[in-house]
Parts: C-alpha cells; structure tokens; sequence
C-alpha cells in the first residue's frame, strides 16, 4: 500500500514528527526536508525507523548536545562510515531478533543519510562494502555537490565550472574540470540493490522510492539533489525550483535501477538548455565569465544529452531482466 | 567439566569468543590476529554458536560496525592487529567515547613502516591513549581468561568502557599450549547477559547516539570516561576475584614473581615474562636476588600497586617491546613517573627488546641484571637488547 497524503496529514496532525523543527540549518536548506519526508514515509508505512547520519551539515546541525532534532533513535559514528555504523546495527537487530531479545513488535528499518563527501568520496568503500554485503538498509545521499559543512570546497560530485574554494576558478585554471561521480550506476552495479535519484522539487517521487527502498529486502540507495542555498549562491527559497531545472535540463536525471533494471521515473516533456541550469546556480557565475566557457557548456551538454540518450536505451534492454 | 586442549592462543582466544557466544562479531582479517576471525568463523558455519557475524571490508568498518552492533544493544566484539588497528584508530576513540562495552583482542605486531608482521607492542602502546582498557597477556591461557574477564568488566554499570586483550603475535596466536577451559555453562554464567540502559533499538525511547559536542559538554564527557577507567580500576580486584572463584586461576594488577625479597627488579609486559621468570629461576639458583613484575593492566595503570611492588628495591630494569621515537619507552616513562612519588627510589633503566619479532633470548634478558649488579644503570640511557650494531 503505498503512502498517501491522509497518513501523512495525520501524522502531522498528531505531531508526531520523527525529526522535528529546532534544528540549526541554514534557512532554506534541503536536507531537513529529505531527512523529514524519508523519515515521516517510514513511519506513515507502520515502520519503526531508526536513523544513522555521517558527519556533516546533517549532523552537526540536528545533534547539538544537549539538544536533538531525533525523535526516533539516532546514530552518528564519523564522517566516512555510516554505511558500516547501520551494517553494525543491523546485524545487531537480526541477532537480538534471533534471540527474542528486541522489544518492539513493529518492523525496524535502518535509514543512513549522508552527505555527498561522505558518500562519493571518504564513505564510498564502507557504503560498498555494506551494500555487497546485503544489509536491510537505505542510504540517502542529500547530494549538495561539494563540502559545504566546512565551507564549499570540492568533492567528488561538484560539477565543472561550479566555484569551490580547494579547486577555485582562477586566471590559468578554470576550476574543476572533471565530471560528477556517476555514484547511482556505482551502487546500482552492486546488482543486489535498489539505487535511485530523486529532486526535492517533487517529494511524491522521492518518497514513493523511499518506500521502495524500506520495502526492498536488502540494501537500497537514494541520491536525492538537495542544494545548499548558501554555496550555490541561489536564494533561499529556491532550492526546490532549482533541482525541478536540474531534471528538466537533464542535469540530473530522475531514475532508478532495480537490481538491474533501470527505469527513467520522470521524463519532461520538453528539455531546456544546459544554459539555463548553469545560469540560474551561482557558483557557476565565474565560470560564466570564464574565456572558455562556451566550450564548458557545449561539452556538458553533450554530456547530459548522452547520458539521456543511455539511459533510454537501458531502460529498454534491462526491461524485467532483474539480476537477482 | 573443564577440559584441557592443546591450542594455538589464537583456537584458546577464539573458544572463549565461542562459550561467551557474543550477540554480533564484527571482524576483518589481518596477521597475525586472522586465526582468531577464522575459527570464530567456524563455530558459525558450523552452528555451534548463533552469533551474526558481520565480515567487514576494513577494520575501519569493523570498528564502524561493533559499535553500532553496541550502541543497538548487542553484546559485541572484533580483533585485530598492528596495521588493522592502526586504521581503526579514528573510532576506536569514539567507540570508548560513547562508552560501548567492545572486547577486543589484539594480537600484537609492529606497526608500518617497515612493513613487519611480527611481534611487538608498538600498535598497543599507540592506542594507549583511547580510553579503552588494556590487559595484557603472557601466553594462551591468559588470553582466553582476559577475554572472558574482559567482558564482565567492560560491561559493568559504573566502567562501561571497551577494553582490549593483548597477546603476542606468532609467539602467542601461533605457538600450541596446554589451555583450561572452564565448562561452557560457567562461561555463561559468568558474562550473563548485558542490558544496556540506551540501547538505539529502543524505538520507544528514543536516544540521540554520538552527537555533537562542542566546547560547553565536551570536556565534562572527557571527565567521565575518566571516571569509567577510575571505576575500572576499583572493579578490577572484584572480577578477578570472582573468575578466581570459577576457575581457581588468579589475578592481579600486577603478576609479582619471585618478589618477596627482591632487589633486582625486571618489568616486562606478555609473553617475555616467561623468558624472564626463567632468568630471574636461574639467577636465584646463583644467589642473587632476582625479580619480575609483569602488568596484567596497562590501562587503568596500577600507578599504587607497582609504587608498592618496587620501592626500596635496588634496581628497576624496564623492558619495552616498543620505542616512542624522540622520548622514553613507553613503558618505562610510566614507571618512572610512579617513582617519583617513591620515599626510596631505586635505581633505574631502560631496555628495549624484541621489535619486529626479534627473538628474546635468556642470555639477552640477563643483560639488565648483570647491568644493575654492576651498578650501571642510567635513567636516562635507552639501551637495546640483541640489536645488531
């Protein structure tokens, strides 16, 4: 059955919210959101959740000792092992399960959110590891392309020609010149999986594969675009709409693969320019005024009208072949 | 009944793992400490325990994963060794800071680099500073009692602090020896079953595990894990007490050989003690009034305990299977700090023996004593035994 807007009003109506207001994020942030909806879907669907965070805005935002944002049972270990803190976890409640020796009646599930530092980069082996070994767990990643906790320098999900402060855009180098990490089709190859992005301007999508991703037995994976208002020089009340963009512009595309099988989960009707993506983020202003910046944009676009491309078509071969 | 088996001290460590049966083990495999995983992993495929063990991709995630396995509520534990603990390094302060009851066995090696797989105390001595309970041990039978006398203690209300059993690489984990284990329902009996008070699996009341803590709570927090380790330090003589009762094998800070009138004195930690016990017999036979103390506790150091044992001797000899590059052994610095509240101090020095797996030979540890006979000890002279120079 999946979550519909009743469960979710009366969960508000009764206040029972699993992460409250109180916190300290930036106003206009994404990832409360991202950590409410998944959060709220879990308990809307009868699951009691229980929630890992890596290190990050996150965390240092939500956990301030004494006080905390949680009302539901909260972990943070460091920045790069969440994946293998919630593996520890859960194996914790398998056995107690096994041993009669856990209290609750209702189904636990293991939500880890992380940043995309702690994802694509420093936290990729132990998500790895995690995900071959088949924990029950979903990993969302708030994917806001850069470390903004510590303050906007590179990671390995920043785009080129976005402004970071460890790969900035200076007079004989045009900031980072490579790609984003393709880290959906990294976790998606680990084939025991349910892998997927999401856009926090259409939270139906992104909780219907919250709801995939708890119901999947064994490891899932959202990566959720959820920009950092203060980095991507933006307005604060932006965030959303800009990610609606992100997809409309193929920038980042709304998909998901299935244990193998890819299926594009929103696909607009009519596609704009990568221009007008670029043009709408901040921090992508110097690399406007970059010399080279036509050849940037060109390539991007080649780039995203490939991928499209790809994507399409894999969604056509992998039909039903699910791998495992 | 107890039975007697001939095992490596790694089957010895791994059978007390088996009859605690803990709720999860989380481990990663890595020399010399691999045995210990393997044969635990053993008793799970073959069903003899029912413990889920989780076969990490890193010790980093080993450490990652007990202690979240703990914080859920589960009994939990892991092992590792010299480079696996050096990249556990990071959680394993976290996990004594969110005072998580782990039990650790280390198998003892040297740490990179150079790259060396053999025995020595340098990865122990680099933790030594976590937060976690250190024991250490002279051969198999102490490692299997430590373990089972590892988790009573880290699990007490008032410690709650991890602790970590130390045995020498090869020359313990690898070396076959007559080890008594006590009937499994003993075991058992003895670790009983620990409920945590805040276990994250208590979706009814939920707890904020490992949060942010700046400078208004953290150093009340460092305060209390102080208080752990001073509690350790008091729990101690009372688990040791009780495990003497169920296996009429005794223990103590401190392992005091042939002390009673001593006046020359030898300290070392593990497996050298045995060595050493035999040098200090040998001397005896020749008139001379030989000594070992061997610290079953490193951590919470016996400070009292050996300030009582080496008082008014003549000579201290301290033994360090390690060096701290630039200042004193690590071992010996404590001792000597301890001295310095001593009415009588004796004379001191430092050796350093056996790193890498150097073979420790009685006519090497003769050395300190024929030293101290001669009246040539010097407290601030590092020397070394069996160096090639």
């Amino acid at each position: 059955m999946p979550v519909n807007m009743k469960q979710l009003i009366n969960l508000v109506e009764k206040e029972d919210w699993p992460f409250t207001q109180g916190h300290r994020l930036c106003p206009g942030c994404n990832a409360p959101m991202v950590a409410k909806w998944a959060t709220m879907t879990a308990k809307a669907l009868g699951y009691e959740p229980v929630v890992g965070a890596a290190t990050g805005c996150l965390e240092v935002s939500t956990t301030i000792y004494p006080f905390t944002s949680w009302n539901i049972p909260y972990i943070h270990n460091a920045f790069e092992n969440v994946a293998a803190t919630i593996s520890g976890a859960e194996a914790a409640y398998r056995s107690l399960l096994n041993r009669g020796r856990v209290k609750t009646d209702k189904p636990i599930k293991f939500i880890a959110f992380g940043g995309d530092g702690g994802t694509y980069d420093i936290g990729l082996q132990a998500l790895s590891g995690a995900v071959e070994r088949g924990h029950d767990f979903l990993y969302i990643l708030y994917d806001n392309e850069g470390y903004m906790n510590t303050g906007n320098q590179r990671s390995g999900s920043t785009p080129p020609g976005a402004d970071a402060t460890t790969e900035p855009i200076g007079s004989e180098k045009a900031g980072k010149v490579q790609f984003k990490k393709n880290i959906v089709e990294i976790i998606g190859a680990h084939e025991n999986v349910y892998a997927a992005t999401a856009v926090t301007s259409d939270p139906f999508d992104f909780m219907a594969k919250v709801e995939k991703g708890l119901n999947h037995k064994g490891p899932a994976f959202i990566a959720v675009l959820a920009p950092c208002v203060r980095f991507w020089r933006i307005p604060e009340s932006t965030g959303p709409q800009i990610t609606k963009l992100a997809m409309e512009t193929k920038y980042w595309p709304v998909y998901e693969i299935d244990r193998g099988v890819y299926k594009i989960t929103r696909k607009p009707r009519n596609f704009k320019p990568i221009e007008e993506y670029i043009r709408s983020v901040g921090r992508f202003r110097k690399a406007l005024q970059h010399p080279e910046y036509k050849e940037i944009i060109a390539e991007m676009q080649r780039y995203v009208d490939t991928r499209w491309e790809r994507l399409l078509k894999l969604e056509e071969v992998t039909k039903d072949l699910y791998l495992r | 009944m107890p039975t007697r088996l001939a095992v490596t001290g790694a089957a010895a460590v791994a059978h007390a793992m088996r009859q605690i049966n803990p709720d999860v083990v989380a481990a990663y495999p890595i020399t010399p400490q691999t045995p210990i995983v393997e044969y635990f992993a053993g008793f799970v495929a073959d069903g003899i325990v029912d413990t889920v063990m989780v076969p990490v991709e890193s010790e980093h995630s080993a450490m990652s994963a007990v202690v979240g396995s703990a914080a859920a509520g589960a009994r939990t534990m892991t092992a590792t060794a010299a480079n696996g603990l050096a990249l556990m390094f990071e959680v394993v302060y976290i996990a004594a800071s969110m005072r998580l009851p782990i039990v650790m066995p280390i198998v003892n090696r040297a740490l990179s680099g150079p790259i060396n797989i053999h025995g020595d105390h340098s990865d122990a001595y680099s933790v030594r500073d976590a937060g976690w309970i250190q024991l250490f041990c002279e051969n198999s039978q102490e490692a299997y009692d430590m373990t089972i006398i590892a988790t009573k203690l880290a699990e007490r209300e008032e410690v709650l602090t991890p602790a970590m059993v130390n045995l020498d690489g090869f020359i313990t984990s690898h070396g076959v020896e007559g080890v008594d284990l006590l009937d499994d329902e003993v075991v058992r009996d003895f670790v009983g079953i620990w409920e945590p008070k805040y276990p994250l699996l208590d979706v009814d009341n939920p707890i904020t595990h490992g949060p942010l803590d700046l400078f208004d709570y953290y150093f009340e927090h460092h305060r209390q894990q102080q208080e752990g380790l001073k509690n350790a330090y008091k729990a101690l003589p009372e688990v040791f007490a009780e495990y003497e009762k169920i296996s009429g094998r005794k223990y103590d800070f401190l392992d005091l050989y042939r002390m009673e009138d001593a006046e020359y004195v030898m300290i070392v930690m593990n497996s050298a003690a045995s060595t050493a016990k035999y040098v200090v017999d040998e001397l005896r036979e020749q008139g001379i009034k030989a000594g070992l103390v061997k610290p079953w506790v490193f951590t919470p150091f016996p400070k009292k305990e050996l300030l009582e044992a080496l008082e008014g001797r003549k000579a201290i000899m301290v033994l360090d299977r390690a060096m701290s590059f630039g200042k004193e052994a690590p071992l010996y610095s404590l001792i000597k700090s301890a001295l310095y509240e001593a009415k009588d101090r004796p004379m001191i020095g430092s050796y350093v023996y056996g790193l890498g797996g150097r073979d420790v030979t009685p006519t090497m540890l003769k050395v300190p004593f024929e030293d101290a006979l001669k009246g040539d000890l010097d407290p601030n002279e590092e020397r070394y035994l069996g160096l090639k120079e």
